[in-house]
């Protein structure tokens, strides 16, 4: 399952009132580690897809939101429960260390 | 059991990857789960490999060496080695994902990791002003004024991408001279963003929860003084990666795996390393291919003494005297 595209048009009713937990996945094109982790995080959707909705937002085509988020560094992961920022996890790593950070979210 | 499996995604691992596939070894490459291609992910223009008089992008130079090695049979997992087993005539690879592999000869090609300023504020300021890739968090400096601390060709290119961005460039570096190639220190010196700051260190971060300036100390009379920044870079340097093979392999006294001579032989028969991880000097692309061919036609060379049949292949004193025997 590859996580789906969330923009400024749709970030309010895809992650800010989503009624599970949403990791955000700030991201570039131009970013390598981004592209290098993307498909970690498409296998940690696909297997907690019950607890934690994972969606991705492009800070080159959403600016607003990355500086609103004060995103300085990608990749950038950021847990929101109903609407609020729970959890921040910079940078790639490896599955298990994902997982590890994102414990409270997937287990 | 495979002949040969090589870790390591930079150039020196698939460039060992061509010619291990090409003497038709079959090899399979562990490139990491997210560090695949290795450090040349994260640059951009790299002018100085043989062959592409216009340049070519880090990525795509990456994505063309991969593709080289998989045409002739080289196939590659993303997961990172937990564990090694060495010694012996069968090598065994434990990955993240609990898979093992086998092996009767390993390229040990891992590359080197960035250098920590070693400060304790870094931890908490890491990703948040802090970073140690330009290419991925320069967009985020817009008209700032930012900071690169180092003095080598990744810090001068780190500078001269990242005045695309900010309004004002300084670099940081604790000598008066820099180690970058002339034509890169040229290309910083002419551009009016960049402001050298000779003969200082970085002795603190400021900032609670982002990078708000540094405290720099002289590196020749001790004195302090704060800088203002947006954003500081680190490029001071890169430590060889050996974590996974430390007690197992001899290492030199810089850190990096030692090896016989020019060839790539560690102290283990079957063991071999090329690249950053054995490389304290010149760390190139273009080397690190090189020494990757080196440890492919050594562990070739191995593979080719070693007995025949399978059960013989489990005999590790016969294993030796062979290698023993060709080298």
């Amino acid at each position: 399952m590859t996580a789906r595209a969330v923009t400024e048009a749709t970030f309010d009713q895809e992650v800010l009132n989503n009624e599970k937990a949403v990791l955000v996945d700030f991201w570039a094109e131009w970013c390598g580690p981004c592209r290098a982790v993307s498909p970690i995080l498409d296998q940690i959707a696909t297997e907690h897809a019950d607890k934690l909705d994972i969606v991705k937002l492009n800070v080159d085509e959403n600016p607003g939101l990355a500086m609103k988020y004060q995103i300085t560094a990608i990749p950038a992961f950021k847990v929101f429960e109903k609407g609020e920022v729970v959890k921040t996890v910079i940078g790639a790593k490896p599955k298990p260390a994902l997982e590890a950070d994102l414990a409270a979210y997937i287990s | 059991m495979r002949d040969i499996i090589i870790i390591g995604s930079g150039p020196a691992g698939f460039t060992a990857a061509i010619y291990a596939a090409r003497a038709q070894l079959k090899p399979l490459l562990i490139a990491s789960s997210v560090e695949i291609g290795g450090e040349l992910m994260n640059t951009t223009e790299v002018e100085n490999f043989p062959g592409f008089p216009e340049g070519i992008m880090g990525p795509e130079l990456m994505t063309k060496l991969q593709e080289q090695a998989e045409r002739f049979g080289t196939e590659v997992v993303y997961d990172d080695v937990v564990e090694l087993e060495l010694d012996g005539p069968v090598k065994r690879v434990k990955l993240g994902n609990g898979d093992e592999h086998e092996a009767s000869a390993i390229i040990y090609a891992t590359g080197s990791a960035y250098r920590k300023l070693g400060l304790p504020e870094e931890e908490v300021l890491s990703g948040h002003g802090l970073s140690w890739c330009a290419t991925c968090d320069g967009f985020f400096f817009r008209q700032k004024t930012i900071a690169v601390v180092g003095g080598g060709d990744s810090a001068m290119e780190e500078a001269t991408f990242l005045t695309r961005f900010a309004d004002k460039v300084y670099v940081i570096h604790r000598r008066d001279t820099l180690k970058a190639s002339k034509i890169m220190q040229q290309r910083a010196f002419d551009n009016e963003k960049i402001e050298f700051i000779w003969n200082a260190e970085v002795a603190r971060l400021l900032g609670e929860t982002a990078v708000t300036g540094v405290t720099l100390r002289d590196t020749v009379t001790g004195e302090e003084r704060d800088l203002e920044l947006d954003g500081l870079f680190v490029a001071i340097g890169n430590d060889p990666r050996t974590h996974l093979v430390h007690g197992k392999l001899d290492l030199t006294s810089e850190g990096t795996i030692a090896v016989d001579g020019r060839t790539s032989k560690t102290n283990i028969p079957g063991v071999f390393a090329a690249g950053d991880v054995i490389d304290p000097h010149y760390r190139q692309a273009v080397t690190a291919a090189g020494s990757g061919t080196v440890a492919a036609l050594d562990a070739e060379h191995y593979l080719a003494a070693l007995p025949k049949s399978p059960e013989a292949g489990t005999d590790s004193s016969v294993a030796e005297a062979e290698f023993a025997a060709v080298n």
